[in-house]
């Protein structure tokens, strides 16, 4: 066949490099200033936008989705070109991914700061902007496919298939995850509730990782590496049993994430048995990426990029392995809710995927712009800052969290608890974070050599698409050819085919049936358990905007350390009414599930205002915002009918009523703290500098009334059946 | 819990999917040669003769 002359698109793969450099370089900074409110917590104080609670969830989503998300889609969209001979199917589509990702990337930066979130962890977005991430989802996917049909190798490449079960999986997992019924533009519940709403959480929290941060960083590797280090990859067979196994396995690993949890015991033990299993695949892999510089050491100790890509698939090692461990009864007791799992993600996410992107990074954009790189001894510096900052980073953190596992634990000979104020514990391992905010500065400072060295590399150049040659493959026909079965042609015509009428059938399938299922699902199982009162209903949304889960647990696990801690264990039964779920994952602070009536009202408006007025050494950042403003509570009724859609038995008489009721709560809550004083605390004097203000329209009311319901409801029965 | 259930039934949907395609691709021979594809890979990005830039590969050999 005649040769064809065609153009790689490099433009495309140009604004996507550039974006993941952007991107890559916020997120680390987000990621400080998380990192350093543990070493100053007050000075972003007062500012909203800027709270913990907030950040922190800027910071994961622009970690993942805008700079590894961007690297990617560069990574994806130079290597499937070149490795299918051909342009990508659409420059309209791929120019749509590319700006609506950003759009998305923009969205995400408005809207988190301003506590518009689903809080449930990397699925924070809302409901419009999940709907737009969707769209250019499929943008992404469609192009993908339609271009590996336009392909002029027969053979794909095993990188392609990477992609091609990220753009799948990943679609599936996360409109499942998303499923809400919306109350307003910027507000919904998620469709699932407690437990169910962890299950499917975790199950798209877990795959996330499998099909984000995993799966097309595997492609990036396989492409890049043997790229970079000139070198066929060690063995193209291993790697397609590599990805084979993967894919199969990974998808099944999500609820050890749940561990010790309300979720029933089978599947947490499936959790267990397959995240162990992942360690073949996934060590099967790390050889694969390690052995391809077999003879080539000395190349490595020469080129800084490859150096870089043996950090990287040494820590996807590193975190392939901990993972499985991790997934063990006996270990995940320890690291569940401390700064154990920040190391493990970190290892991930700075080791394995931001060393592979920007190791990437400096072998591609010297190539799109046909030129050389400005500094090969400053990538060298980078890498040395970058691994440096990575164990200073990480390695403090894996101290901070077995110290304060120990000190959880520990009982005095009389069985009484040996810290039982959970400050003990944090103070105890402040120096480790103070040692992980430095080693987080060295990884950015680092980032911040590869901007200037790639700046100063492409300065004044342009990008040209790149010109190549190849024969178009023998065209099949699309019609059924004469005697050709109906399957055969079926399979022919196959892949897009297949893959666009199965995503269509399941989000058609999952809008109309998961909902009804799901409402049946969420009738209460201890009749003890009653729906949130309206104050109570603004108060736990006030909870979800300010982002409590990234600090605080709600999800007490059955052991004799935790029950003596917090109070009696979760159950299932006791989350019915929770949409979303607040587990949380991390505690920072001390679980909150049960702190209903532990602590006066007074204590709570002290504590919100400013932490360390009633607890010394506290580091929770003053939330003050909350006490000075007023809620809103106008939709209260739109809220309750929703919430009854979902499974809340709110009659029409209650939702008629309940504004009254809600203020009747409120003004309860305000009467209580006026009598105990409220008015001769400096948290009154400063926040309302003297005026008169109605106190039960306050935030701060709404939040007390829902802290205090928390966890009351079962002990509170148990109490009644004693007398 | 019709939440595992769920999740299990997509996530089979996929797995069976996945293998479809795993099925087709033997079929079809995708896996017949399962060494020259790395070597081939290394070689891609090679333009045309007759364009007067030669290859970034060569120029930026480190």
């Amino acid at each position: 066949m005649e040769k064809e002359k065609f153009y790689y698109d490099d433009k495309v793969v140009k604004m996507f490099a550039w974006a993941t450099v952007v991107w890559g370089v916020t997120a680390f900074t987000i990621g400080l200033m998380v990192a350093y409110l543990y070493w100053f917590p007050h000075y972003m104080d007062g500012i909203s936008w800027l709270s913990y609670g907030r950040l922190r969830p800027l910071h994961t989503n622009s970690a993942i989705f805008a700079f590894v998300g961007n690297g990617i889609f560069a990574g994806a969209y130079y290597s499937t070109q070149r490795l299918l001979k051909t342009r990508m199917a659409s420059d309209l589509l791929s120019r749509l991914h590319f700006w609506g990702w950003q759009l998305v990337i923009l969205l995400a930066a408005i809207t988190l700061p301003l506590g518009i979130t689903q809080s449930k962890e990397y699925a924070e977005l809302e409901w419009p902007i999940d709907l737009l991430v969707a769209v250019v989802w499929v943008i992404f996917t469609v192009n993908l496919l339609w271009t590996i049909q336009k392909r002029r190798v027969r053979h794909i490449y095993v990188a392609i298939w990477f992609y091609i079960s990220t753009a799948v999986t990943i679609a599936m997992l996360y409109i499942f995850n998303n499923l809400s019924l919306p109350v307003s533009m910027w507000k919904s519940y998620s469709i699932y509730a407690g437990v169910e709403d962890a299950v499917v959480q975790w199950w798209y929290g877990h795959n996330a990782v499998a099909f984000f941060l995993t799966t097309p960083i595997l492609g990036l590797m396989y492409y890049f590496v043997p790229k970079a280090a000139q070198r066929p990859i060690y063995s193209y067979r291993l790697s397609i049993i590599h990805f084979w196994t993967l894919i199969f396995i990974y998808i099944w690993a999500g609820p050890h994430h749940l561990l010790y949890s309300p979720v029933p015991e089978w599947a947490q033990i499936l959790g267990t048995i397959f995240s162990f299993t992942l360690i073949f695949p996934s060590w099967g892999g790390m050889i694969n990426g390690l052995l391809t510089l077999r003879g080539a050491w000395d190349k490595v100790r020469e080129d800084p990029i490859l150096k870089m890509f043996v950090v990287a698939i040494t820590s996807y090692g590193m975190s392939t392995f901990e993972g499985p461990m991790l997934s063990f009864k006996s270990l995940n007791a320890i690291a569940h809710f401390t700064d154990w799992i920040v190391a493990h993600v970190h290892v991930g996410t700075l080791g394995w995927n931001g060393f592979i992107v920007m190791g990437m990074l400096y072998w591609m954009i010297p190539r799109l712009y046909k030129t050389k790189i400005y500094s090969v001894k400053l990538i060298n510096q980078h890498f040395w800052w970058g691994t440096i900052g990575l164990l200073l980073y990480v390695i403090p953190l894996y101290v901070a969290g077995w110290t304060q596992f120990l000190m959880w634990r520990q009982f005095n000979p009389d069985g009484s608890l040996k810290y039982p104020e959970f400050m003990d514990t944090v103070t105890e391992i402040l120096p480790m974070h103070y040692l992980r905010a430095i080693g987080g500065t060295l990884y950015l400072t680092g980032a911040l050599f590869m901007v200037y060295n790639l700046w100063k590399t492409v300065k004044g150049r342009k990008v040209e698409d790149t010109a190549a040659e190849a024969a178009p493959l023998e065209p099949v026909p699309a019609k059924r050819a004469k005697g050709e079965d109906f399957h055969n042609w079926l399979e022919r015509r196959g892949m897009l085919f297949t893959v666009l009428a199965f995503i269509a059938t399941a989000i058609g399938g999952a809008v109309e049936i998961i909902p009804t299922i799901f409402v049946d699902e969420n009738i209460p199982k201890i009749e003890a358990v009653k729906p949130y009162t309206p104050l109570e209903i603004v108060g736990r949304d006030i909870y979800v905007r300010e982002g409590c889960y990234v600090c605080h647990s709600q999800m007490i696990r059955p052991f004799r350390f935790e029950v003596e801690r917090y109070g009696e264990y979760s159950k299932a039964g006791e989350y019915v009414y929770d949409h979303p779920f607040q587990w949380g994952s991390k505690r920072t602070g001390p679980d909150l599930f049960r702190e209903g009536g532990k602590r006066p009202n007074l204590w709570h408006f002290s504590h919100i205002y400013e932490p360390e007025s009633v607890m010394d050494g506290s580091i929770m950042p003053n939330y003050q915002w909350i006490v000075k403003n007023d809620y809103d509570a106008s939709d209260i009724q739109t809220k309750m009918k929703a919430l009854r859609k979902l499974g809340a038995p709110y009659t029409d008489e209650e939702i008629a009523d309940a504004p009254r009721k809600l203020a009747e709560q409120a003004k309860a809550i305000a009467a209580d703290l006026e009598a105990n004083g409220v008015k001769k605390t400096p948290a009154y004097l400063e926040a309302y500098k003297g005026q008169e203000v109605d106190l039960s329209k306050k935030e701060v009311v709404a939040l007390i009334a829902y802290l205090q319901r928390l966890g009351t409801d079962t002990t509170k029965k148990k109490e009644t059946a004693q007398k | 819990m019709v939440a595992l259930y769920l999740t299990i039934f997509v996530s089979l949907l996929l797995a069976v999917l996945f293998l479809i395609f795993f099925i087709h691709t033997v079929k079809s021979g995708q896996y017949d040669d399962a060494y020259s594809p790395s070597v081939r890979m290394l070689f891609e990005d090679d333009e045309p003769a007759e364009t007067e830039t030669a290859s970034p590969d060569e120029k930026n050999q480190t």
